[in-house]
């Protein structure tokens, strides 16, 4: 029975790394662009919402809906301002750019939150669980991986069924012709960037209140994003939730034979698949 | 008629630079002689750092390989070195070797691994490699686990070479350690930078830039882009091995975090290079300089000096994406390691018929 | 009334210069043909006017206003249209999404716009709204209007654009340049790789498109195609237009020789 616990609890894990992956996703699919600095844009958003629970005694949910807006702002101004000038055929400007990000972003929340761990405060919420028989999950794991879920819908909704998905597309398709049917590019770059970063907020909340968190472990979260999205198959945002399942179970099989083992693996469950699946579970065609 | 063409890479500045190369490599080994101990060991850090920056930008401005792991070949290499000492109880100076070798070895499994990656998602498969490396020598216990260990005192004081120098300089055994590391380092740096320079002028280094500017063009004439790939990915490794052995001997303590630590080994390489200018030579030996005088001047500030190094290294990627040597190469001409051919001699005639 | 006109248009790649002072027209309501080899810089003039190579702006006018200096996203919501060279269509689109991108993307719809706006009033820079006033993109052509005109397409509308055949392809990039009713239509080579009958079937529809009001640009490397459509034509040679007129007043003798550079 203690397997189908942990077990359970690896599958609502994956629920938060999918959650990590799905923002990374989007932003390479339109414009092929890896963002290193995405782990470190989370942590950023969990200092958000924890000021914003701090200065104005929110609940952190009302919280994160004030910090979202924000951090869509920013996201913008990042696509459009530095990211949209190191796009094209050449992969180390974006590659050295983002990196460089992170770099900043760390070191710049070490200067303003030194490196103590903190943690955003749910109240009861932390602790509650229901049980289904002798299984029994906790109320914000779940959240977490039904959050997972919706974000998932409302994301291939947005991509599939509507006008801006739709430019989404194109763009990522072929820049210069979308021009021609009155789309700008840099826009559209920035646009989907900034999504990006209502889905990190999303993420930076349950970062940010399922476990303490400092500010340097954001590229742990990138690793780990990363990682669901090469098993998952590149483009497929439901392949994306499979890999965080994947790494999210390895994780904690390995933390139920040895606690020091959990992180380890987590990396291990990855070669594994890079090894017999290159191309991911579920890649689309071409 | 034959004509008199010859196919040279030389050019003026070159030539100078040559000699001024020797001059300064002499002045360097000579440093112990007349340097303070500080100074040694300011140059030993210059001298390592410009070692993995060389190799760094051997894998990504010459090979395209942008990873952002090679704190794995520095970790493990540093680590083969203590494992030698501390358990088969080698000298640390052989030991070095064994660095670059089980740098190597590791190179083999990771290559093979992040190949499989393309583009941008090979930068960060290489980081995966090296948190299982970091992680897995966390479980090591007979090195000191996830807190580290220290290079037995024993070990040090029998040191190949250490006794002639302590006599030889009239210092005690820790600065002739430092004295000795510091040659190695020199012999590192010169025998990377010179290793370097031969390959790009030579044959499998047209190659290699073939490689990097059109991959399928390259095919087209012959190269083989894959063995090109995994020649430069393990040749750097084992660079990078050796000068993380020769790091963490002279450090003479270790632990996983420090050894396999992407700011200090991958973070700070990466600015040094594109501050100084990527797919240069001269590139990594300015950016090092810059480097370190920004460290001298910021490194009490803690991590806003990590912010200024970051925001420095972005805006020369945005403005000046070919380093601060491209603009100065730009605007003088000047190529010190030169590898591009350029045709002299001979007179370009009209064909006649 | 003179729509569009390139005045003086030099254009150039980097350090090739691909046209030298292009003088060129187009009236309302005309068909005009733009002929030439390959290389003789027609693409170039159309990539030009369409915004996707900046130029100066006083070398192409639109209504009156200048527009050379103007990005591709704003020409084409003035009403200035563009059937690319090639088809290019979307591959990731259905041939129904490939339709409705060409008409979704109309002026003052997009809220970045109304941004682009808000910082061009304060800076002083040139307002893309106000740029592209007087053209609202709603007009005859519609889906069902361009069903009407290429039934096979709704037959096709689920498919992935780039499954149908070459000829399909074309009817779809020609719909999805219509679907903004625009006054200005650029076709660049829709004649290209593509069998007789097809060639027959597509030009077919040109009538009703300028019956929509709609003034045409046609690209075209086949002579005769392009005398038969046009009201007037112009020979372009290495970057320069060498010959124009009415097709009754040009003779064979005088396009050999303004399309290949040699007295005949």
């Amino acid at each position: 029975m203690i397997w189908v616990d942990t077990i359970l609890q690896g599958v609502l894990l994956g629920g938060l790394y999918a959650l990590f992956a799905a923002g990374l996703s989007l932003v390479f699919g339109i414009m092929r662009l890896v963002n290193l600095a995405h782990g470190d844009l989370i942590v950023f958003g969990a200092y958000l919402i924890l000021i914003v629970v701090s200065v104005l005694g929110l609940h952190p949910f009302l919280a994160a809906f004030i910090a979202a807006p924000v951090m869509f702002v920013f996201g913008w101004v990042l696509q459009k301002a530095v990211l949209n000038r190191t796009l094209g055929d050449d992969i180390l400007p974006p590659l050295l750019v983002t990196f460089g990000l992170s770099i900043v972003i760390q070191n710049g929340l070490l200067e303003a939150f030194s490196a103590d761990s903190q943690r955003i405060s749910m109240g009861p919420l932390e602790t509650a669980s229901v049980s289904i028989g002798p299984i029994s999950a906790g109320v914000l794991p779940l959240l977490t991986f039904g959050s997972a879920v919706l974000v998932i819908v409302a994301l291939n909704r947005l991509f599939y069924r509507t006008a801006i998905g739709r430019a989404f597309r194109a763009t990522s398709d072929d820049p210069t012709t979308a021009s021609l049917m009155g789309i700008r590019p840099d826009r559209v770059f920035a646009t989907a960037t900034a999504i990006a970063m209502l889905v990190v907020t999303i993420a930076a909340l349950y970062l940010g209140t399922r476990a303490n968190f400092d500010p340097n472990v954001g590229p742990a979260r990138l690793i780990y994003a990363f990682e669901a999205v090469i098993i998952g198959g590149l483009g497929s945002l439901w392949g994306t939730l499979a890999g965080g399942i994947i790494i999210g179970v390895a994780q904690t099989v390995g933390a139920a034979i040895n606690p020091e083992w959990q992180i380890l693996a987590g990396h291990v469950a990855f070669l594994v698949v890079l090894l017999v699946r290159p191309r991911g579970l579920f890649p689309r065609g071409n | 008629m034959a004509a008199t063409y010859t196919v040279t890479t030389r050019t003026p500045a070159s030539s100078m630079a040559m000699i001024s190369a020797l001059v300064i490599v002499a002045i360097l080994f000579a440093a112990p002689y007349f340097a303070s101990r500080g100074l040694i060991q300011d140059l030993f850090f210059i001298l390592t750092m410009l070692t993995l920056a060389q190799f760094w930008n051997l894998l990504a401005g010459y090979g395209g390989l942008v990873s952002v792991g090679q704190q794995a070949f520095v970790g493990l290499g540093a680590y083969a070195l203590y494992g030698m000492v501390i358990l088969m109880g080698l000298d640390p100076i052989i030991s070095i070797l064994f660095a670059g070798i089980a740098a190597l070895v590791l190179a083999v499994p990771t290559a093979f691994f992040a190949f499989r990656l393309q583009g941008a998602y090979f930068a960060i498969g290489t980081w995966v490699i090296a948190e299982v490396a970091r992680l897995s020598v966390a479980q090591w216990q007979a090195v000191g686990g996830g807190t580290g260990t220290s290079l037995p005192r024993s070990a040090l004081r029998e040191m190949m070479l250490v006794g002639w120098i302590e006599s030889a300089f009239d210092v005690r055994a820790s600065a002739a350690r430092d004295i000795l590391t510091y040659w190695l380092a020199l012999v590192l740096a010169v025998a990377t930078i010179a290793g370097i320079y031969w390959l790009l002028r030579s044959k499998p280094g047209l190659a290699l830039a073939a490689v990097r500017d059109n991959t399928e063009a390259a095919r087209s004439v012959g190269v083989d882009a894959g063995r090109m790939k995994w020649f430069v990915f393990l040749t750097s490794a084992c660079g990078t091995g050796l000068a993380g052995g020769l790091i963490y001997l002279q450090k003479a303590r270790i632990s996983p975090d420090a050894a396999f630590s992407v700011t200090d080994w991958t973070a700070y390489v990466i600015f040094i290079v594109v501050i100084g200018g990527i797919g240069t030579i001269e590139g990594p030996i300015l950016g090092v300089l810059i480097f370190f005088l920004l460290q001298s001047v910021l490194a009490d500030y803690g991590s806003w000096y990590l912010m200024v190094l970051g925001l420095i290294g972005i805006s020369v990627m945005l403005f000046a994406p070919r380093g601060l040597w491209g603009l100065i190469s730009e605007r003088t001409g000047i190529q010190l390691f030169p590898v591009r051919r350029r045709l002299s001699g001979g007179t370009i005639k009209k064909r006649e018929g | 009334m003179v729509l569009l006109e390139t005045h003086g248009l030099t254009a150039r790649y980097g350090d090739f210069q691909a046209l030298f002072g292009v003088d060129a027209r187009l009236e309302a309501g005309e068909t005009v043909a733009i002929i030439g080899a390959n290389g003789a810089g027609k693409t170039t003039l159309m990539r030009s006017i369409t915004g996707v190579l900046r130029n100066a702006a006083e070398q192409i006018r639109h209504k009156g206003v200048e527009i050379g200096h103007l990005p591709a996203d704003t020409i084409m919501k003035r009403g200035i249209a563009m059937v690319p060279e090639g088809r290019k269509l979307f591959p990731s689109l259905s041939v129904e999404e490939n339709l409705i991108i060409g008409g979704q993307n109309k002026r003052g719809r997009d809220l970045g716009d109304r941004i682009d706006s808000m910082i061009a009033r304060l800076t002083g820079a040139p307002d893309p709204m106000e740029l592209s006033a007087g053209h609202d993109g709603v007009g005859y052509w519609t889906l069902e209007t361009i069903y009407d005109l290429f039934p096979i397409l709704k037959e096709r509308r689920h498919s992935p654009g780039t499954a149908l055949s070459g000829g399909q392809q074309q009817m779809v990039a020609i719909g999805r340049a219509l679907m903004s009713n625009p006054d200005v239509l650029l076709c660049d080579e829709i004649s290209l790789g593509l069998a007789p009958v097809v060639i027959r079937d597509i030009y077919a529809a040109l009538p009703k498109i300028r019956e929509s009001g709609a003034s045409v640009i046609v690209v075209e490397q086949d002579i005769g195609q392009a005398m038969a459509v046009a009201d007037r034509v112009y020979c372009m040679m290495e970057g320069r237009v060498t010959l124009q007129g009415r097709p009754s007043d040009i003779s064979r003798d005088d396009i050999h020789a303004a399309y290949f550079g040699e007295a005949a």
